[in-house]
C-alpha cells in the first residue's frame, strides 16, 4: 500500500478528530447558562465531600469563603476516568466487559504516544531497538508490550460488549444497529491489527517507521507500506475520526456533564458573572403555547415570571 | 421480571394497556409483609376512568388526559407535542435547562447502571416500561427524529425506530409521573446521564405548550398559591387565624406563652413553612414557634400572597411557574428587610428557593436563603436550647428527603441534632445522599386520583416501607414506640399514607413527624410530652 496516501490518510482523520472534539466542546461550552441542577457527592466540596455534603451547610454561608478542593475533584475522576469506578460500584456484572475495553483503549492511547516518542526519536537519528541506548531499548520494549496488552484487552471488551448487546434481551432491545457497527468496526479494527503485528510486524518497527514519517511529514519516503500495516493504520485512523462524531464522544463531553451540571453549585453573588448572564438569560423571548404563558415570541422570561397567571390566560 | 417483553417501539402501538401491574410480581416487602396476601389487594382502576382518559399506560393515572374525541383533534394535539418538542431545545424558551438536557440526550451508552437504583423499577418487579431509560430512550429517540435528524438518511439504523403518534405521546404524559424525579438513578450513571431530568423536561413541555399537567400541581397547586396565597386554598386571613389557635395549643401544652409574630419588618429572620403542615401538622410550626421563642431568636412569618407558604410545585413541571412563586417568595423578604429567609421542613421548598432560583434572582431579590436543620444545628450545638435526651428514650430512624440531602448537599446538621437528642437514633440503609424516595417525591405525595394512591403505596413508596421495617427490624413489637423523623411536609404526606395503607401504626407502632417535634419534646424549657403517640 503506498505509504504516501496511508500519511494523508492519517493527518485527514487526526484533523477531523481534533476539529470535531473542539466544535463540539465549543458548542456544549456557549450554550447558555442554565439553572443550577447539582447532584451530590460534589467532589470538590473540601472536608465534605466524603458524605456527599455542601457549603449549605454553613450557617451563613454567603458570609463566608468557599473551600473548594481540586485534589477533592482528582480523588474522584482518576479512579472514575481509569478504573470506571462508577460502573464497577453500582453494576459490577457490566463492569467485567466495559473495563477491558475502555481500559484497553487508554492503553492504545498510551501505545500511540510511544509510537510517538519512537517516531521522534528515530528521526532525530537514534535507535529504537533491543540493542540501543536505554531510552531506545526502553521504547523499543515497552511499544509491542504495551500494544498486545491494549489490543488484547480492548479486542477482549469489545467482543464481551458484542456478546452481551447481542444476547441479553434487555440490552439488546437499547442497542440499535449502529452501536453493533460501532462493537463491530472496534473488533474488526483490532483484529486486524492483531493480526498485523503478529504476521508481518512482530515488534511494531513497521509501524513506528510509519510514526517517524508522520512526525516528519516525510511523504518523499513512505514508499510502500506491507497491506496489513496499510489496513491496521487506516482502520485506526477513520477509527479515530469517527469516534468523536458518535455517542462515544462521552469520553470528553462527561467533562461537561461532571463539571458543568453535576458538581456546578456555585452561587449567584451579587454583581458577579453568574448574575450577569442569569440578566441576559431573563430577556430572551419566550414562545411557549400553553394559556397560563401565551409566549407570542416577544414577550420575555423576565416578563412571564413577573405576570399572574391570569392576566396571560385572558 | 414481569413475564411479556415489552419493546421500545411498542409505547406507539395503540393497545388497552402497554404494560399490567400484577401484585405477585411486586419486590416482596420482609416480614411480616413477605407474601403477598399479606399486603392489600392492588385497586383496579374503574372502567368509568379508562373510557374517559387516556389510560393505556399501565394500570392507574395521575395525569388524567380527556380522551380526544376525534382523530382530527389527535393529530392536533401530536403537533403541539411536535412544536413543543422543538421549543424544549431552543436556547430561548429552554435556556434554563438546555444544556443539561441536550448532555442526557445524545450520551446514553444504555449500560443499564441506572435501572438498578431506581426503587420504582426495583419495586415493580423490574417492569421494563418503568425502567429509567424506557421513557428516556422513547424521548430521546423523538428528538433525535424530529428535532436533531429530522428524517436524514439513516437515521433510524443510528438512533432506533420510534413512531410519533398520539398513543405515544398519551403514554409518554403518564411516564413522566411514573419518576418521583428523585435523581438517584443520575447519580449511579457514569456518564452523567439524568432520567430524572429527562421526564421533569417532559413534564415541562406538556405543561409549558399544551397546558396538560397533573391538576393537582398547576390547577390546585401553582395556579391557585399565585391567586389565594397558598396550594392549600388559606387566605392570609385563615392563615393567621390557624396560626392563632396553634399558637394557643402549643402554648398550653408547653406551658410557654408563644406568640407568632407576623410580617415583622427587619427581623433577622422570615421563616417559611409548607402551608400543609399549618392544616395537616400543626405541631410543626409550633414547635418551630417555640424553639425560636425560647432561644430569643429574630424571626418573623409573613401573611403576604404566598408568604406564608413554600411550596413551589412548578419546580416538577413548570418553569414559568416555578420562577413565579420564587420570585413572589422573593420579593416578601425584600419588603420585610429580613436578613434571610429560612425555610421550614419542606424538602422541594429548600431546593426550589435555596438551589433552583439560584440563577433566577437578581439584584436585591436575591436574599440570602437557608435551612431550618442548620438553624436548629447552631441552637443546639451554641446552648441556645437546653435538652434532655432522655425524654426521647424510643427508637428513632431519619428518612432522608432526597431534595434537601442527595440535591443540596444538607446531609450533616439534621444528623448533629438527631445524635444529641435521639439517644437510640439509628440509620436506614442506605441513606444520606444514597437515600431512597419515600415514594411521594415529585408531587405524588399530593396526587391520588383514581387509584393512584395505591401506585404510590404499592410501587413507589415500597422501597421506603421496606427500609423502614429493615431500619427497626428488631424492635417490631407493637409494645415499643417507633419514631421516623421525616423533616419534610411531602415525606410526611407519603408516609402517612403508607403508614395507614399497611397499618404500621396499628401493628407495629411506628409513628412519622418532623424534626422540630423531636426537639420540643425533650427541650427542658417545657412540659414533657409533647410528642403525641396517636397516628395523624
Amino acid at each position: 500500500m503506498p505509504g504516501s496516501i496511508l500519511l494523508a490518510i492519517a493527518y485527514a482523520c487526526a484533523a477531523v478528530f481534533v476539529a470535531s472534539i473542539a466544535f463540539r466542546a465549543l458548542k456544549i461550552a456557549r450554550l447558555p447558562l442554565h439553572l443550577r441542577w447539582e447532584l451530590y457527592p460534589v467532589a470538590h466540596e473540601k472536608g465534605r465531600a466524603g458524605y456527599g455534603g455542601s457549603y449549605l451547610e454553613e450557617s451563613d454561608w454567603w458570609t463566608k469563603p468557599r473551600a473548594t478542593s481540586l485534589l477533592g475533584e482528582l480523588k474522584v475522576m482518576i479512579p472514575e476516568i481509569l478504573l470506571l469506578a462508577g460502573v464497577w460500584e453500582h453494576n459490577r456484572r457490566h463492569w467485567f466487559r466495559t473495563f477491558p475495553f475502555h481500559f484497553g483503549l487508554y492503553v492504545l492511547a498510551g501505545l500511540i504516544g510511544l509510537l510517538l516518542l519512537g517516531g521522534i526519536t528515530e528521526a532525530a537519528g537514534l535507535s529504537v531497538a533491543p540493542e540501543a541506548s536505554l531510552v531506545g531499548m526502553a521504547l523499543y520494549h515497552l511499544t509491542y508490550l504495551v500494544g498486545y496488552l491494549g489490543l488484547g484487552l480492548a479486542l477482549l471488551g469489545t467482543l464481551a460488549l458484542l456478546a452481551r448487546r447481542t444476547f441479553d434481551p434487555d440490552y439488546r432491545e437499547y442497542t440499535k444497529p449502529a452501536d453493533f457497527f460501532n462493537l463491530a468496526f472496534f473488533a474488526v479494527a483490532f483484529v486486524a491489527a492483531l493480526l498485523t503485528h503478529a504476521l508481518v510486524d512482530p515488534d511494531f518497527q513497521h509501524l513506528r517507521t510509519f510514526f517517524t514519517q508522520l512526525v516528519t511529514f516525510d511523504f518523499a519516503s513512505a514508499g510502500t507500506v506491507p497491506w496489513l500495516t496499510g489496513l491496521e493504520v487506516a482502520l485506526g485512523s477513520v477509527l479515530l475520526a469517527y469516534v468523536p462524531l458518535t455517542h462515544m464522544s462521552h469520553f470528553f463531553t462527561k467533562w461537561f456533564m461532571y463539571h458543568d451540571v453535576r458538581w456546578s453549585d456555585e452561587p449567584n453573588l451579587a454583581g458577579g458573572k453568574i448574575e450577569r448572564q442569569v440578566a441576559a438569560a431573563l430577556n430572551y423571548p419566550v414562545s411557549w403555547s400553553a394559556p397560563h404563558i401565551r409566549g407570542d415570541g416577544k414577550k420575555t422570561w423576565a416578563e412571564v415570571a413577573t405576570s399572574d397567571v391570569e392576566e396571560n390566560e385572558q | 421480571m414481569t413475564k411479556k417483553r415489552i419493546r421500545i417501539k411498542d409505547i406507539s402501538k395503540p393497545s388497552p394497556k402497554l404494560t399490567e401491574l400484577r401484585k405477585e410480581d411486586f419486590k416482596p416487602l420482609p416480614a411480616p409483609f413477605d407474601t403477598p396476601e399479606s399486603t392489600p389487594d392492588f385497586a383496579p382502576l374503574s372502567d368509568k376512568a379508562r373510557e374517559q382518559y387516556e389510560a393505556s399506560l399501565d394500570d392507574t393515572l395521575a395525569v388524567s388526559i380527556p380522551k380526544p374525541q376525534s382523530k382530527e383533534e389527535e393529530d392536533e394535539l401530536v403537533a403541539k407535542f411536535l412544536s413543543g418538542l422543538e421549543k424544549l431545545f431552543t436556547k430561548e424558551n429552554n435556556w434554563t435547562f438546555l444544556q443539561p438536557l441536550l448532555l442526557s440526550m445524545d450520551h446514553c451508552a444504555a449500560c443499564h447502571t441506572c435501572s438498578d437504583a431506581c426503587h420504582i423499577y426495583e419495586a415493580s418487579g423490574r417492569n421494563p416500561v418503568y425502567r429509567p431509560a424506557y421513557r428516556s430512550e422513547v424521548f430521546r429517540r423523538l428528538y433525535k427524529k424530529h428535532v436533531k435528524s429530522n428524517g436524514r438518511l439513516l437515521q433510524a439504523w443510528r438512533d432506533g425506530e420510534i413512531e410519533l403518534n398520539w398513543t405515544t405521546v398519551a403514554r409518554l404524559a403518564e411516564l413522566a409521573y411514573r419518576c418521583n424525579l428523585c435523581r438517584r438513578c443520575a447519580q449511579t450513571c457514569p456518564i452523567g446521564v439524568d432520567n430524572g431530568l429527562i421526564a421533569h423536561e417532559i413534564r415541562k413541555l406538556f405543561s409549558q405548550e399544551m397546558g396538560i399537567a397533573a391538576k393537582e400541581l398547576h390547577e390546585s397547586g401553582s395556579v391557585l398559591q399565585l391567586k389565594v396565597g397558598s396550594s392549600t386554598g388559606m387566605n392570609d386571613t385563615v392563615v393567621k387565624d390557624n396560626i392563632e389557635f396553634i399558637d394557643e395549643e402549643v402554648s398550653e401544652k408547653t406551658g410557654l406563652t408563644i406568640e407568632t409574630p407576623w410580617d415583622k419588618e427587619g427581623a433577622d429572620i422570615l421563616l417559611v413553612h409548607n402551608a400543609g403542615e399549618i392544616l395537616s401538622w400543626p405541631m410543626n410550626p409550633g414547635a418551630f414557634a417555640v424553639i425560636f421563642e425560647s432561644a430569643g431568636v429574630s424571626w418573623t412569618m409573613s401573611s403576604d400572597l404566598a408568604g406564608y407558604d413554600s411550596v413551589n410545585y412548578g419546580v416538577w413541571y413548570d418553569d414559568a411557574q416555578f420562577a413565579r412563586v420564587a420570585i413572589k417568595h422573593a420579593e416578601i423578604a425584600k419588603k420585610l428587610k429580613v436578613k434571610k429567609i429560612v425555610l421550614g421542613e419542606c424538602g422541594h421548598a429548600h431546593k426550589a428557593l435555596t438551589v433552583i432560583a439560584d440563577r433566577v434572582l437578581t439584584g436585591d431579590l436575591n436574599v440570602p436563603r437557608e435551612s431550618a436543620f442548620v438553624i436548629l444545628d447552631e441552637l443546639l450545638s451554641s446552648g441556645r436550647l437546653k435538652v434532655d435526651p432522655d425524654r426521647n428514650d424510643f427508637p428513632v430512624t431519619l428518612h432522608d428527603p432526597c431534595n434537601v440531602v442527595r440535591l443540596m448537599g444538607i446531609v450533616e446538621p439534621q444528623r448533629r441534632v438527631l445524635r444529641k437528642i435521639a439517644p437510640r437514633f439509628r440509620e436506614m440503609t442506605p441513606h444520606g445522599v444514597h437515600n431512597y424516595c419515600c415514594g411521594g417525591g415529585s408531587g405524588f405525595a399530593i396526587m391520588s386520583g383514581h387509584n393512584f394512591s395505591d401506585w404510590r403505596a404499592q410501587i413507589a413508596g415500597r422501597k421506603k416501607v421496606e427500609q423502614i421495617l429493615n431500619a427497626f427490624k428488631d424492635e417490631l413489637d407493637p409494645s415499643i414506640k417507633k419514631y421516623v423523623c421525616a423533616p419534610c411536609s411531602n415525606c410526611k404526606g407519603q408516609l402517612r399514607d403508607l403508614f395507614n395503607y399497611y397499618d404500621l401504626w396499628e401493628k407495629h407502632s411506628i409513628l412519622y413527624d418532623g424534626l422540630v417535634e423531636l426537639i420540643v419534646n425533650c427541650m427542658t424549657n417545657v412540659e414533657p410530652g409533647f410528642i403525641e403517640w396517636e397516628m395523624h
